[in-house]
C-alpha cells in the first residue's frame, strides 16, 4: 500500500489527516481516542484567555434528504483551564509520540503570547498554529479574523511568534478577504513555517421564520457566525489552490474545507495541500471516518501508480491557471445516448429555459445546415412510436451547442449525455494571446486604474 | 503443475487424447479403468457426465483400484497420485447445462445502477453502533460499508464486507434480511423503508470482490480437512487460508457447494453464482476435491493421520417423508431433492403439472411453492397440519408466496396419497386439531405432483463415525457453542450439522468462527497430526 506518511514543515504524522483546532479536539480524551481510531494528526481546540460561550451554538442547513451540507457556528475558543488543556496535551504527545499534536493559540499581548508558547513548547507538542481565521466573537476582541483582515497586523504578530517559537509555526487564515495572497505572504514575510486554510466563512445560516429571528438563535436574537461543512470545500479549494501555485509562497499549506470522504482530501492535495485538516464530518459521524479516508487515499494513490501521498501534493496545481491562459480552440458539444436515455426530457428543458436552446423534442426538424446528426432519426422513431409509448429521446444541434455542460450535469443517467470534443482549429489560442497581439482589447479601465 | 497430457476423468491416468472434445467423445477405453468414453460416461450434458465420471470413480475405487488392461498394469499406474491429480482439477465453473428449470425464474433483486447504489447509501444514516450490524450473525459493519460506496470506495467497501463475511455475496442475496439486518434498520422502527442492505452489499461486491482485498499470515505449514463443500466449510476453509493454513474440502457431489448450488431458491441465488462464489475460495487457495465421500473413499482415520484438524461441515441428509401409502409413487419428491434438480437437472420438468401440493409448513416449504408458481403451474398449495398463523416459515416469505397465487390448506393432515398407473393422482386428508389428526376426512385433494417438505434426515451415523464425536436427541454434533469444537479436540463442527438447520449467515459465521478457534489450537501447538 502507499506510504501515507506526512512531513509537515517539520511536524511528522503517519498519515495526512488532521482533526481541525474545533469541538472534536476539545480535549485529551477526544484526542488519543481519535488517534487511537487512526487520526493522524491534532490541531488542539484553541487557546487563549478565558472567555463565557453562549448556548444555542450551531446551526446547519440541509439538502434534501442530506443533513448538515453546511454547519455554522457561533462558538468560540476553548472553555476549559489553560493549565488542564496543557496537562492534557502533554499526556497525549507522550502516549501518542508519532503523532502531530498541534496547539492552536489566540492571545492579545505580547506577553501573553510569550508565555502560551513556551508552555505549548513544554508539553512536547509538535507545532503551533496561530488562529487568525475565526470570524466571530473573537475578532471583536481584535483577535481572529480581526488580524487575519489585516496583513500588516498578522505579519507583526507572526514575527512576535516567531521570535520565541522553537517548534514550527502554522498560520491559520480567515477566508473572509478579498484576496487571500495578501495575508499569506504577510505571514511569510513574518516568517511562518506553513499555512492552514480556510477558517470558517462568516454567515447566517438562516431566519426563524416563525419568531422572524436568525438562526442560531439565543434567546431572542442572533449573531453572524462561521460557516463550514460540504458546501464551503469550493471556496476552500480555490483558495489553496491560489496560494499553491503563487511562485511568492514557498511554505507548505495544511487544507482545511468541508472535507469528508478521502476524496475530497485527495482534491486538496493535488491542489497543493501537503496535510489536511478535518472537523464537520466528525462532528457528523464521528472518529471512525478516518478507516475509509486512509483506505480510500491508499487505493486511489495505488490506483494511480503512486507510492506515497507526496506524489499526489500540487498535482493538479499546473493545471489551474488564469481564465486568459484556456484554450479558445478547444470546443465540445453535448452528444445523448440513446440507448440509455430514460426519456426524462430534463436536457431539453434546462438547455431551453436556462442555457442555449440547442436541445430540441424528438419530431422537430433541425434548421437548414446546422449539424444535428441524431435529428432525422429521432423524428422518424417519433413518427412510428405508438401513441402510448412515444419516442422521448431528445437531439442536440450541433452548431448552435456551446458545449456548456448543464445537460450532462442534470442528466440522471450516469454516462447518457457525454460531451463530445469538436475543436474549432488545431493551434491553441487564448484571451492572453489575443491581447498581446493586439487581436482583442482588454475592456474597460481596471488594468489602467492600477 | 503443468499438464502435458490428457488424463483419464474417471481415474485420472494418462490418455494419449482427452476423453472428450466438448460434446465428442473420443471413443477410446482408459488402459487404466477400463471406461470406454462415450458409451459408460455417455451423459446428455457436462453436468450429467461428471456425475456419471463421480460415479465409475467411486466403483473403480471400491474394486480396489484395478486396471483393466490383460497385460498388466498400464505404465504410470499409481492410483494415489492419479486420483490427486484428478480431484484437484474437477470442473465446475462451466459445468451448469442450458435448460435448467432455474433459468426461468429471474432475479427478484437484480443488481444495482451506480446510481441507484449511490442514491441508497446516501439514504443511509450511518448509525452508531448500528443495529443492522448487531442483528448480523457475522457482524458486517454494514453502515461503514454503505458509506463507502457513498464515497465511491468500493474495494474498501468489499474489504469491509468480507472481512467479516467471507460468503458475503450469497448472503447477500439469499440472507432473509428482513428479519436480520433490514429488519433491524432504524428507519423500520420508524415506519419507514428500511436501507435495501441486500442489495447494496450485492452491488459493492458484484463490482469489487476480490481475494487480493483480503490480507492473510504467512504460510503456518499446518493442515486442516474439512468434509462436506457447503457454506459452512468453505467460511471456515476461506478463513483458514487466511490465517496462513492449507484447507482441503472433501465433496461428495461432483460439483461444490452444497446448499448454496442446490439448496437456494433461484429467484434468490443461481448455481451460477454460488460456483463463481466457490472459484473466489479457491482463488483464495481453499483446495476443494469433488466426488470423494468421506466414509467411503476416505475415512475418518485417514483424514486424521493427513491433517492437524478437521472440520465437519456435513449439513444434513435426504429428505424426511411421512410414512403414508403411496409416499414413494411417481410424481412425489423430497423438497431438497426437488429444488436441487429444479437448479441443476435440464431433465427435470414442470410441464403438464396442473396441481401441485407441498407437504409443510416451514421456509423450505415455502421456497417451493413460490418457485412451482412463479414456474406457472396453476393450482400450488401448501398443505399443513396448522394453521397460517403458525407457519414456522418467514410471514414475508408467506406474503410473497400469497401475492403469487399460492393457497393454504390449513389444519390438514395427510393419510394417504392416491396412485394411479404408478403416479400419484390425489391426495386424501384428515382434519387436524392443534395439528394432530382427527377422524373427519376432507375432500380427496387431485394432485399430480406432491413434494415432502418436512425436514430432512440428520447424519448422526457419519458424524459418529469421528472418533469422539457425539449426537444429540436431535441427531446435531455436540460442541462447544462459540468454537463448534467437539469432545475430539482436533475435531470442529458447523453449519446445518450443528445447529439442525439454519441460514447461510449463521453457517458463515460458525465455521469462521471455528477457523478461528482451529488457528488459536495450531499455534499453541494442542492440534497435532496422529
Amino acid at each position: 500500500m502507499p506510504d501515507l506518511s506526512t512531513d509537515f514543515a517539520g511536524i511528522k504524522s503517519p498519515n495526512p489527516f488532521w482533526l481541525a483546532s474545533a469541538p472534536p479536539t476539545n480535549s485529551g480524551e477526544q484526542v488519543m481516542r481519535a488517534f487511537d481510531a487512526g487520526w493522524g494528526g491534532a490541531v488542539w481546540k484553541t487557546l487563549g484567555n478565558p472567555i463565557v460561550n453562549v448556548s444555542g451554538r450551531l446551526g446547519s442547513i440541509d439538502h434534501g434528504d442530506r443533513r448538515m451540507i453546511g454547519l455554522n457556528n457561533i462558538e468560540l475558543i476553548t472553555d476549559r483551564p489553560l493549565d488542564v488543556n496543557f496537562r492534557e496535551i502533554a499526556e497525549t504527545k507522550k502516549r501518542f509520540p508519532k503523532h502531530a499534536v498541534i496547539v492552536s493559540l489566540m492571545f492579545d499581548t505580547k506577553e501573553e503570547w510569550r508565555e502560551a508558547i513556551r508552555r505549548s513548547e513544554d508539553t512536547g507538542a509538535d507545532g503551533l498554529e496561530l488562529n487568525f481565521g475565526c470570524p466571530h466573537g473573537m475578532c471583536e476582541r481584535g483577535m481572529g479574523s480581526a488580524v487575519g483582515q489585516e496583513p500588516k497586523v498578522l505579519e507583526e504578530l507572526v514575527r512576535w511568534v516567531m521570535d520565541s517559537a522553537r517548534i514550527p509555526v502554522i498560520a491559520k487564515l480567515t477566508p473572509n478577504v478579498g484576496h487571500i495572497e495578501d495575508p499569506a505572504l504577510a505571514a511569510v514575510r513574518g516568517g511562518a513555517d506553513g499555512l492552514s486554510l480556510i477558517n470558517t466563512v462568516q454567515s447566517i445560516i438562516g431566519v426563524d421564520l416563525e419568531r422572524l429571528v436568525p438562526l442560531p438563535t439565543v434567546g431572542t436574537a442572533s449573531s453572524h457566525g462561521g460557516y463550514c461543512g460540504p458546501a464551503v470545500k469550493p471556496i476552500a479549494l480555490r483558495m489553496v489552490g491560489v496560494l499553491a501555485r503563487d511562485e511568492r509562497i514557498t511554505i507548505p499549506i495544511s487544507g482545511i474545507g468541508g472535507i469528508s470522504t478521502w476524496r475530497d482530501a485527495a482534491e486538496f492535495i493535488a491542489l497543493g495541500s501537503t496535510s489536511v485538516q478535518v472537523c464537520t464530518a466528525v462532528m457528523h459521524h464521528g472518529y471512525r471516518i478516518i478507516d475509509d479516508l486512509v483506505e480510500g487515499l491508499e487505493q486511489y494513490l495505488a490506483s494511480k501508480q503512486m507510492r506515497s501521498v507526496r506524489e499526489l501534493v500540487g498535482r493538479a496545481v499546473p493545471g489551474f491557471v488564469e481564465w486568459g491562459e484556456l484554450d479558445l480552440n478547444h470546443h465540445v458539444v453535448a452528444e445523448i445516448d440513446a440507448a440509455t436515455c430514460i426519456g426524462c426530457q430534463l436536457c431539453h428543458t434546462a438547455c431551453h429555459d436556462g442555457a442555449h436552446q440547442c436541445i430540441h423534442l424528438p419530431g422537430t426538424r433541425a434548421h437548414a445546415g446546422h449539424v444535428a446528426p441524431q435529428a432525422a432519426r429521432a423524428a422518424e422513431l417519433a413518427q412510428a412510436a405508438a401513441p402510448e409509448a412515444p419516442y422521448r429521446v431528445p437531439w442536440v444541434d450541433e452548431t448552435e451547442c456551446v458545449g456548456c455542460n448543464l445537460c450532462a450535469l442534470v442528466c440522471p443517467v450516469e454516462g447518457c449525455i457525454t460531451m463530445v470534443e469538436r475543436r474549432r482549429a488545431p493551434a491553441k489560442d487564448t484571451w492572453n494571446e489575443r491581447v498581446a497581439q493586439g487581436r482583442d482589447r482588454v475592456p474597460g479601465g481596471l488594468r489602467d486604474l492600477r | 503443475m503443468a499438464r502435458t497430457r490428457p488424463w483419464c476423468p474417471v481415474c485420472g491416468h494418462e490418455l494419449d487424447q482427452p476423453a472428450w472434445d466438448g460434446p465428442h467423445p473420443s471413443h477410446a477405453v482408459c488402459a487404466c479403468c477400463g471406461t470406454e468414453f462415450g458409451l459408460e460416461d455417455a451423459a446428455d450434458d457436462e453436468l450429467g457426465r461428471a456425475r456419471r465420471h463421480a460415479a465409475l470413480r467411486q466403483r473403480w475405487i471400491a474394486a480396489g483400484h484395478t486396471w483393466w488392461s490383460t497385460r498388466g498394469a498400464p505404465p504410470g499406474y499409481d492410483p494415489a497420485a492419479q486420483l490427486a491429480r484428478l480431484l484437484g482439477s474437477m470442473p465446475h465453473d462451466h459445468a451448469l447445462p442450458p435448460g435448467r428449470l432455474e433459468e426461468q425464474l429471474p432475479d427478484k433483486a437484480p443488481t444495482l445502477t451506480s446510481s441507484e447504489a449511490l442514491a441508497e447509501a446516501s439514504r443511509c444514516l450511518y448509525c452508531f453502533d448500528a443495529p443492522c450490524q448487531r442483528a448480523c450473525p457475522t457482524s458486517i459493519d454494514i453502515a461503514s460499508f454503505i458509506r463507502k460506496i457513498g464515497s465511491g470506495n468500493l474495494a474498501g467497501s468489499a474489504r469491509t464486507i468480507l472481512s467479516a463475511n467471507l460468503l458475503g455475496a450469497s448472503c447477500a442475496r439469499a440472507c432473509p434480511v428482513e428479519v436480520l439486518c433490514e429488519g433491524a434498520c432504524v428507519y423500520t422502527g420508524w415506519g419507514r423503508k428500511p436501507i435495501a442492505i441486500g442489495r447494496l452489499q450485492r452491488f459493492a461486491l458484484d463490482r469489487a470482490a476480490s481475494p487480493a482485498l483480503l490480507e492473510r499470515a504467512p504460510p503456518s505449514g499446518f493442515s486442516v480437512g474439512l468434509v462436506g463443500g457447503g457454506p459452512a466449510s468453505l467460511a471456515c476453509a476461506g478463513q483458514l487460508v487466511l490465517l496462513g493454513h492449507r484447507a482441503v474440502i472433501y465433496e461428495k457431489e461432483a460439483l461444490p457447494g452444497g446448499l448454496n448450488l442446490n439448496g437456494i431458491a433461484p429467484y434468490k441465488l443461481d448455481a451460477r453464482t454460488a460456483l463463481d462464489e466457490v472459484r473466489f475460495f479457491e482463488e483464495l487457495g481453499v483446495e476443494i476435491r469433488c466426488g470423494v465421500e468421506v466414509g467411503r473413499q476416505l475415512t475418518p482415520a485417514q483424514l486424521l493421520a493427513e491433517h492437524e484438524a478437521l472440520f465437519l461441515g456435513v449439513g444434513l441428509g435426504p429428505d424426511k417423508r411421512l410414512a403414508v401409502p403411496g409416499a414413494d409413487a411417481a410424481g412425489v419428491w423430497g423438497a431438497v431433492e426437488w429444488i436441487a434438480r429444479l437448479k441443476l437437472d435440464p431433465r427435470h420438468t414442470v410441464a403438464g403439472v396442473q396441481r401441485a401440493a407441498v407437504i409443510g409448513g416451514g421456509n423450505t416449504a415455502l421456497d417451493v411453492v413460490r418457485e412451482l408458481a412463479q414456474l406457472g403451474v396453476p393450482e400450488v398449495a401448501l398443505v399443513y397440519r396448522r394453521g397460517e398463523q403458525e407457519l414456522s416459515g418467514y410471514a414475508h416469505e408467506w406474503e410473497a408466496a400469497k401475492g403469487e397465487g399460492v393457497t393454504l390448506v390449513p389444519h390438514a393432515v395427510l393419510q394417504e396419497i392416491a396412485v394411479r398407473d404408478g403416479r400419484a393422482s390425489a391426495l386424501r386428508l384428515s382434519r387436524a386439531r392443534d395439528g394432530r389428526a382427527t377422524e373427519e376426512r376432507l375432500p380427496e385433494r387431485p394432485v399430480d405432483l406432491v413434494v415432502f417438505a418436512i425436514g430432512q434426515a440428520r447424519l448422526d451415523t457419519l458424524l459418529r463415525s469421528f472418533p469422539g464425536v457425539r449426537t444429540d436427541a436431535e441427531g446435531r454434533a455436540v460442541a462447544e457453542r462459540a468454537s463448534g469444537r467437539t469432545d475430539n479436540p482436533r475435531i470442529f463442527v458447523g453449519g446445518d450439522a450443528l445447529n439442525g438447520g439454519k441460514e447461510i449467515v449463521n453457517a458463515a459465521a460458525e465455521g469462521q468462527a471455528a477457523a478461528r478457534a482451529i488457528d488459536a489450537g495450531l499455534r499453541s501447538g494442542e492440534l497435532r497430526r496422529g
